[in-house]
């Protein structure tokens, strides 16, 4: 078997929310902390896409961050083609850090105002490869046309552009390191319809012609099911249930992973009236005992206010339910 | 303009003067609501829906401005009322629903006394008969262990439970209309669920029409009655919601529905997303013609010239050529 160019085995982050230490000695509270990503194991296979499904506080941006170097994991390992992003040489880590670009939500947010179209795309041609200004010139030409945008534009500033045309910008860039793996957080939820196809669209064009692999992090499983190779689902900073998409839209195997499915707006769903499911995401300081799905879940029974449901693994899947370890 | 519509809306411009010109992000909108039905508008970021919403109940921030246009209220003409009279329509005859509900609450006042405060703004009740409204009113709309949630402030409920705070301050005021600008944007899938749910049957039983502002084409299928979709300030299509969605006459009502990564799509190995090339047009550069001809697949010599008018075409009214085109030179096409 092919090796993955992204494993993640057991990662977890907290955070220290405590209040700062003299209120928490008049109070006499302890320290608090927030696991914003918990035990979470997968991997993403050359040239595919893995989407991270969640709603906010999920800890989908967390492991983002992580993946790309941001953030530090509290514990658990990121295997990047093989390479430790935490414990490897620092020579390593910053070379394989080259292969991994990032592109962001908000196209407004990831460009510097203050700079050209073609210094903002030159940017990472200029940090990892030694190149000639003619040669660099040539490159950012070379990208720009290949996200749909014209060499004319590399002289123009990015608040001369609309959400949609900054989003190709922000893609140029992210393409001009010649990465293998890059991580998309949220990349079209700030943008409108027409607009997030288009961006979706090319997106799935540069994959096919240049071989990449998305880490794909959304909150849309309208756009999950477009985009994605293999889907997982987190709750809570837990990944509550992974599997390719066919599988996972056809036969979800966690109640929250139904839930999600019904609760996505339909455009044939006319008048679909559909009973939603009770509550909302607890706060994540303080998670739900046992399952941390159980509050909410309509099929929970007693066993699932105190017991952590284990990883089941069963073919290319893997589920975190009670449900499916009794059987 | 028929009587049993709660509301007529008449070619309605808003204008904003400004140096570089005047403005008309919304450029002769005609629909109306009949009581008890919700009506969804849907367009892009720019398309006018937002401002339409504002320009109905008085809310438009200076310098813009009603141009010219109609709004009739249970038959009554509410677009020329003074700020004084537009108070009296304002809460007790339309309730409105903002995209933020932590910037619709008063964060220094207690939710109850919020709802007892509006109660007794626009229904002549006590004090105590207004706390008595307010605690049904948090009832109604959900919120648990509503008696002692009474004397909470905004900062303690989660987002979900805010907005149906908001819901419960905007039906308090017994209106006969619901304007929501995108109620559920800022709240998680399974949370807009709930809302949605809840806002739809609350209207069904009081018979309150609502008049849905969203960008997303599947809000606007499971929700609304009929839909009008706007382009560039003006309407390019309406009707009811499954002929529009389903016949998508307009090219751009068709682009947006393709447009739309469906959940429930079952044949998706491949399928490539319809795409609308380019963006909205800005305001200070409308195209001749059309505001859609230069991004639309259908374009003819007229479109560039012309300014289409809604016609009724099939099952829905089209703001389109292709209406009249196919009227005069496909009759065939009639019948289809």
């Amino acid at each position: 078997m092919k090796e993955p160019l992204v494993s993640v085995q057991n990662l977890s982050r907290t955070f220290d929310v405590s209040k700062p230490w003299l209120n928490r000695l008049l109070s006499a509270e302890g320290r608090r902390t927030l696991t914003a990503v918990d035990g979470v194991d997968f991997n993403i296979e050359r040239g595919t896409t893995y989407a991270l499904v969640g709603e906010s506080g999920s800890g989908k941006s967390t492991i983002a961050k992580m993946l790309v170097g941001l953030l530090k994991p509290s514990s658990g390992i990121v295997h990047i083609d093989g390479v430790d992003l935490v414990t490897a040489s620092a020579d390593k880590i910053a070379a394989t850090r080259k292969r991994i670009q990032m592109i962001f939500q908000d196209p407004y947010a990831s460009l510097n105002p203050r700079w050209r179209v073609r210094d903002i795309v030159a940017e990472p041609i200029v940090a990892f490869k030694n190149v000639s200004a003619k040669e660099q010139h040539y490159q950012v030409d070379e990208l720009l046309e290949k996200v749909g945008m014209s060499s004319k534009d590399a002289d123009k500033f990015p608040h001369e552009f609309s959400g949609g045309q900054r989003q190709r910008i922000g893609i140029a860039r992210a393409l001009a390191a010649e990465p293998e793996f890059i991580v998309c957080d949220e990349p079209t939820s700030a943008l409108d319809v027409s607009v997030q196809a288009q961006v979706l669209n090319l997106m799935r064009d540069l994959q096919r012609d240049l071989g990449l692999t998305y880490l794909f992090i959304t909150h849309d499983l309208a756009v999950v099911r477009y985009m994605a190779d293999h889907v997982g689902v987190l709750y809570l900073g837990r990944l509550i249930e992974s599997a390719p998409r066919a599988e996972l839209f056809q036969n979800p195997a966690h109640p929250y992973t139904q839930m999600l499915i019904d609760a996505a707006p339909r455009v044939d769903g006319f008048g679909r009236n559909h009973e939603p499911s009770d509550g909302e995401i607890p706060d994540p300081i303080s998670p739900p005992s046992g399952c941390h799905f159980h509050p909410r879940c309509k099929q929970r029974s007693d066993q699932c206010d105190h017991q952590v449901p284990e990883v089941i693994h069963f073919g290319t899947r893997t589920v975190s339910c009670l449900l499916h370890g009794n059987k | 303009m028929s009587e049993n519509n709660l509301l007529d809306v008449k070619d309605l411009v808003v204008e904003i003067p400004t140096r570089r010109g005047l403005l008309q992000p919304v450029n002769g909108v005609s629909f109306s609501i009949a009581a008890g039905e919700i009506v969804g508008v849907v367009g892009e970021s720019g398309a006018g829906k937002s401002i339409t919403g504002a320009a109905l109940i008085g809310l438009l921030d200076k310098p813009a401005r009603i141009g010219s246009g109609t709004v009739h209220l249970n038959g009554k003409l509410i677009s020329s009322l003074s700020e004084a009279q537009l108070r009296t329509v304002r809460g007790r005859q339309i309730g409105t629903v903002f995209q933020d509900p932590l910037t619709s609450l008063d964060p220094l006042m207690s939710v109850g006394n919020q709802l007892a405060e509006t109660a007794m703004a626009h229904l002549e009740i006590s004090r105590s008969d207004a706390r008595k409204k307010a605690l049904q009113a948090l009832i109604d709309v959900g919120i648990p262990a509503a008696k002692t949630r009474l004397d909470a402030y905004p900062h303690e409920f989660s987002g979900g439970m805010r907005q149906r705070v908001v819901i419960a301050l905007a039906l308090i005021g017994e209106p006969d209309l619901i304007i929501a600008d995108e109620p559920t944007t800022a709240l998680d899938v399974s949370v807009q669920a709930q809302v949605l749910m809840l806002l739809k049957r609350l209207c069904r039983e009081r018979n309150t029409g609502v008049m849905l502002i969203t960008h997303d084409m599947g809000v606007i299928a499971e929700t609304t009655d009929r839909v009008v979709v706007l382009y560039a300030g003006r309407v390019a299509e309406i009707g009811n919601t499954k002929e529009v969605i389903t016949a998508s006459n307009h090219p751009y009502t068709k682009g947006l529905v393709g447009a739309t990564p469906n959940p429930s799509n079952t044949d998706d190995e491949n399928v490539r997303l319809n795409q609308i090339p380019g963006s909205m047009p800005g305001l200070l550069s409308l195209p001749t013609g059309c505001p859609f001809n230069p991004r639309c697949n259908e374009v003819m010599e007229v479109c560039k010239t012309t300014l289409p008018v809604l016609t009724p075409y099939k099952q829905s009214t089209i703001a389109c050529h292709l209406a009249s085109h196919h009227a005069s030179h496909l009759p065939s096409e009639k019948t289809s």
